[in-house]
C-alpha cells in the first residue's frame, strides 16, 4: 500500500464537496453541518469500489466490507453478466424451459471436527442452504477435495461419512467429484469445494433487492451459535461453554414457510459476516432502511456471554443454519408461525422492518434504548468459520 | 444474562436521564469529556446520546491506546516482525493501523508472521511451541494492559524463556489528561474518568483535575449505565459548584488502586524520559520502557529498531480529534477518504477510536432520528 491512494482518495473528497466553501458551511447550524457530511459519506459509500491493497489480507475473506469490495472490483468486473450481477446465494438460469438454480461454496473451516458437526456435514448443508433460500429445490452436488500429503484417510473417511448422512438428510445426491492432493504446509489437512443444482418448482422469484416498507424481517432461530462453537473449538481462548454449531439443511425449513407464505420476498442464510450482513445487503439492494430491534433477536444466553468477553457483537458471527427472510408486513405473524411449527424454526422472531427513511442504512434500537448503526464489519473477528 | 443486563436497564436509563435535564440550567451548554476510548464505544454502540438533553455534548478523548501509537513506532515494529525468525504477537485492535508503509495485516500477506493474541500471557505458549524463533509481544496500552505485560515478563523470566522479548507501548494517562487541559482550545466542564486504568492507578491520580484545575471527575464503569450515571453524578457537582474526585466504579475500582499491579509495572518497567503520541506530539514522562533488569527482553535493545519519527498524513486530523477539539465528523477526510476499512488515522482503527466508533454506530442525525420519534409517538 502506497501514499498515493491516499492523495487519490482526499482528490476525490476534494471533488465531493460540491462547492461548500469552508465559510459558508461554517454559518449552518450544527446539525445541518453534521448532515452535510453524513449525506456527503453516502455519495462516497455509493462510489464504485475500488481495491487499495496491493495483496489479498484475511480481510478478503471475512464477508464483510472487504470482500465486498473484492467481488464487486474484481470478480463481477470481470465476469459481469445479468444472472450473476444480482450477486444472490445462488444463480437462477432457465436450462431447456425449467428454471434451475446454481451455486458454489469452499469449505476451509478450522478445526476441521467441531462440536455439533464437521467440515463434511457443512459443505453440504452450506450449499444446501444457499439453494434453498434462492428458493429452489436443492437436488444434486458435486465434491471437490483438496488434500494434504499427510492427512489421515481415517479422518477423510469421517469427512465423508458425515457427508453422506447430511446428504441423505437433506435429500439430495453427490453425483461428481474430483481429489486433488498438494504438498504438506500447502494446504491445512482437508479443504472442500461443493457446488449444488436445484429446481425452482414455484412461480416466485426471490431476491433482497425486492424488500419494500413496511416488509417484516425473520430470523428463524438464535444466532451466532455456529462462529462462536468454532471459536471455542479452537482451544486458543481459556473459555468453555456448552454450545453447538448449528450447521443443519434448510430445504425443510424453506418449504414450510414458502407453502404458508407465497409471498416471501426474500431470503438468506445468516453464514459469515451474520445477520448485521444479511440486513446490509437488503438495505443496500432495495435502497431502503432497515430498522432492527436488538431486544427481538434471538441469542443464546452461551453465546451472548462469550461474545461480551470477546468484544464481538453477535450480529456479525455467522450461523450455519438460520435463514433471514423478508416477508410483506401483513404475513409476519403467518410467517413466524410457520418458522415455529418446524423442529430448526422454534425460536423464529421478527427481528426488525424495511423502511423508507435513510435508505441503504441499516439502524438498530438497543436493548439499552438507544439507537444506532448496524454496519458491515470491517476486518475478520474469526478467519475460517466455514 | 446476569451482571450485564443490569446496567444496560431503559427505564432505570429513562429515570436517570431525566434527572441529567432537571440538573441542566437553561441556556447553558455543558462539555463533558469521557476520557476513555472503551466510554465512547459504549456511548455510541448502546445509542447513549438518545438519552442526553441538546445542552450536553460528550466530547471524547485520547484514551484509546491504539489511536495514540504514531505511525513512526508501527513502522518499528513492522521492521521487528520482517527480521529473520521472529514472530510478532499483538492484540488484534492493531492489525489495522496504518504505518506509513501499510498495516500489520499488510505485512503479513507480504511474509511477515504477525499474530494477534487475546493475551500476553499466549506469546509465552508460542515462544514455547517455537524455541528456534524470537517471539516480540507488541505491548500497546494504557495502566490497564501494562500490567498484564508486566506479568508476563516476569513469568517468562521465572521459567527461564530466552526467546520472548516485549516492544515496550506502553503510555500513561495523566500526562496526556494534563495536556489536554493545558490546551487552549478547548473548554471542558468535567471529566468521566476512565474505569480500567483506575483499577490500577485507583482515583487518587485525579485530584489534580479536580483540586487546580476546578473540574470535576467522576470514574466512570463500561456499561451505559454507569456512564449515564457518571454524567447524573458529573451534573450534580456542577449544579453544586463542587469540584470533586468521585468514583462511580467502585464495585471494580479501590480508591488507592491495585498495589500488587503497581508493584508489578514498577518492577519491570520504567518512565521514558519522553514519547511520541499520535497527533498530540512528544509529552515527557507519558510512556513506559523496559527496565533494565530486563534488557534481555527489551525489543529495542535485542534488535535494530529504526525510530524514525513519521508525520503523519498531512490531511489527518487526528490529534484534533483526540484532543476534543473536533468531532470525527469534522474532520475533513472523516468517511470518505478515510473510513474504516481504508483508514488514514488511527481513530477510525480501533473499535475505541472516536472516528470509527462513530463511523460505526452513530453515522446519523439524532435530531432526525428524534423527529421520526415524535412523528412515532404522534
Amino acid at each position: 500500500m502506497s501514499k498515493s491512494w491516499i492523495d487519490e482518495a482526499l482528490a476525490q473528497t476534494e471533488q465531493g464537496r460540491d462547492g461548500l466553501a469552508a465559510e459558508g458551511r461554517r454559518q449552518l447550524p450544527l446539525a445541518d453541518r453534521e448532515q452535510q457530511v453524513l449525506d456527503r459519506i453516502d455519495r462516497a459509500r455509493r462510489r464504485r469500489p475500488k481495491v487499495r491493497e496491493e495483496r489479498i489480507t484475511m480481510s478478503h475473506g471475512s464477508g464483510g466490507k472487504a470482500t465486498q469490495t473484492l467481488i464487486e472490483a474484481v470478480f463481477l468486473d470481470a465476469f459481469r453478466n445479468p444472472l450473476l450481477e444480482p450477486l444472490e446465494d445462488a444463480a437462477s438460469l432457465t436450462v431447456g424451459g425449467a428454471r434451475i438454480a446454481l451455486t458454489t461454496d469452499s469449505y476451509v473451516v478450522s478445526p476441521l471436527f467441531f462440536p455439533g458437526g464437521d467440515i463434511g456435514d457443512l459443505a453440504v448443508n452450506g450449499t444446501v442452504n444457499d439453494l434453498s433460500v434462492s428458493g429452489a429445490r436443492p437436488l444434486y452436488l458435486s465434491a471437490g477435495f483438496i488434500l494434504e500429503e499427510g492427512f489421515g484417510v481415517a479422518d477423510l473417511q469421517r469427512v465423508t461419512e458425515s457427508m453422506r448422512e447430511a446428504a441423505a438428510a437433506a435429500g439430495v445426491h453427490v453425483v461428481t467429484g474430483d481429489t486433488k492432493v498438494v504438498q504438506k504446509g500447502k494446504a491445512d489437512g482437508c479443504y472442500i469445494n461443493t457446488a449444488g443444482v436445484g429446481v425452482f418448482e414455484r412461480d416466485t422469484a426471490l431476491g433482497v433487492a425486492q424488500a419494500q416498507p413496511g416488509d417484516a424481517i425473520i430470523v428463524s432461530g438464535p444466532i451466532g451459535d455456529h462462529g462462536i462453537t468454532i471459536m471455542l473449538a479452537r482451544g486458543e481462548l481459556d473459555i468453555e461453554a456448552d454450545i453447538c454449531s448449528d450447521t443443519a439443511p434448510l430445504n425443510g425449513l424453506v418449504a414450510s414457510l414458502l407453502d404458508t407464505v407465497p409471498g416471501v420476498r426474500a431470503m438468506r442464510d445468516a453464514t459469515r459476516g451474520g445477520v448485521a450482513t444479511i440486513l446490509n445487503e437488503i438495505a443496500r439492494a432495495a435502497d431502503v432502511g432497515v430498522l432492527a430491534v436488538e431486544d427481538e433477536i434471538p441469542v443464546r444466553p452461551e453465546v451472548r456471554g462469550a461474545c461480551e468477553l470477546l468484544g464481538i457483537d453477535p450480529m456479525y458471527v455467522a450461523c450455519e443454519g438460520r435463514l433471514v427472510a423478508v416477508v410483506p408486513g401483513e404475513d409476519a405473524d403467518r410467517a413466524v408461525a410457520a418458522l415455529r411449527a418446524h423442529p430448526l424454526g422454534e425460536q423464529a422472531a421478527v427481528i426488525g422492518h424495511v423502511r423508507a427513511e435513510q435508505p441503504g442504512i441499516v439502524q438498530l434500537k438497543t436493548a439499552f434504548g438507544g439507537t444506532r448503526i448496524v454496519d458491515l464489519l470491517v476486518g475478520d473477528p474469526l478467519p475460517r468459520i466455514c | 444474562m446476569r451482571f450485564v443486563d443490569e446496567f444496560r436497564d431503559a427505564d432505570k436509563a429513562h429515570a436517570l436521564a431525566a434527572k441529567i435535564a432537571a440538573l441542566c440550567e437553561p441556556g447553558r451548554q455543558y462539555k463533558l469529556m469521557e476520557v476513555c476510548g472503551g466510554h465512547t464505544h459504549t456511548i455510541y454502540k448502546h445509542g447513549l446520546e438518545d438519552y442526553l438533553p441538546e445542552s450536553i455534548t460528550l466530547v471524547h478523548g485520547p484514551g484509546c491506546p491504539v489511536c495514540v501509537i504514531p505511525m513512526g513506532r508501527v513502522d518499528d515494529a513492522i521492521h521487528l516482525a520482517s527480521q529473520p525468525d521472529v514472530i510478532m504477537t499483538s492484540f488484534g485492535d492493531m492489525m489495522r493501523v496504518p504505518g506509513s508503509g501499510g498495516s500489520f495485516f499488510d505485512a503479513n500477506a507480504e511474509g511477515t508472521s504477525i499474530r494477534m493474541v487475546y493475551s500476553p500471557l499466549d506469546s509465552l505458549k508460542i515462544a514455547r511451541q517455537n524455541p528456534d524463533k524470537q517471539v516480540v509481544f507488541m505491548a500497546i496500552g494504557f495502566e490497564t494492559t501494562a500490567p498484564s505485560t508486566a506479568m508476563t515478563m516476569i513469568r517468562a523470566a521465572a521459567e527461564g524463556l530466552t526467546n520472548f522479548s516485549v516492544f515496550c507501548n506502553h503510555v500513561t494517562i495523566v500526562p496526556a489528561i494534563k495536556a489536554i487541559l493545558d490546551s487552549p482550545d478547548l473548554r471542558l466542564d468535567g471529566f468521566i474518568g476512565p474505569g480500567h486504568v483506575s483499577t490500577v492507578i485507583g482515583c487518587r491520580p485525579y485530584e489534580f483535575i479536580a483540586k487546580q484545575y476546578g473540574k470535576p471527575v467522576v470514574v466512570a464503569g463500561f456499561e451505559p449505565l454507569d456512564i449515564l450515571q457518571s454524567i447524573y453524578m458529573l451534573m450534580l457537582q456542577l449544579s453544586q459548584g463542587r469540584s470533586e474526585v468521585e468514583n462511580q466504579y467502585s464495585r471494580v475500582v479501590p480508591w488507592d488502586g491495585n498495589v500488587v499491579a503497581l508493584k508489578a509495572i514498577g518492577e519491570t518497567m520504567e518512565l521514558r524520559p519522553y514519547f511520541e503520541w499520535r497527533g498530540l506530539g512528544f509529552i515527557s514522562h507519558s510512556a513506559l520502557k523496559v527496565r533494565e533488569k530486563y534488557a534481555a527482553m527489551d525489543a529495542e535493545l535485542l534488535f535494530q529498531v529504526p525510530g524514525v519519527r513519521v508525520a503523519d498524513p498531512k490531511a489527518c486530523q487526528c490529534g484534533e480529534v483526540l484532543k476534543g477539539v473536533l468531532k470525527p465528523w469534522e474532520c475533513k477526510v472523516f468517511g470518505t477518504a478515510c473510513t474504516p476499512e481504508t483508514p488514514i488515522g488511527t481513530c477510525m482503527v480501533s473499535p475505541e477510536g472516536a472516528c470509527a466508533a462513530y463511523y460505526n454506530f452513530g453515522r446519523m442525525n439524532r435530531n432526525r432520528v428524534a423527529e421520526a420519534a415524535e412523528v412515532g409517538r404522534a
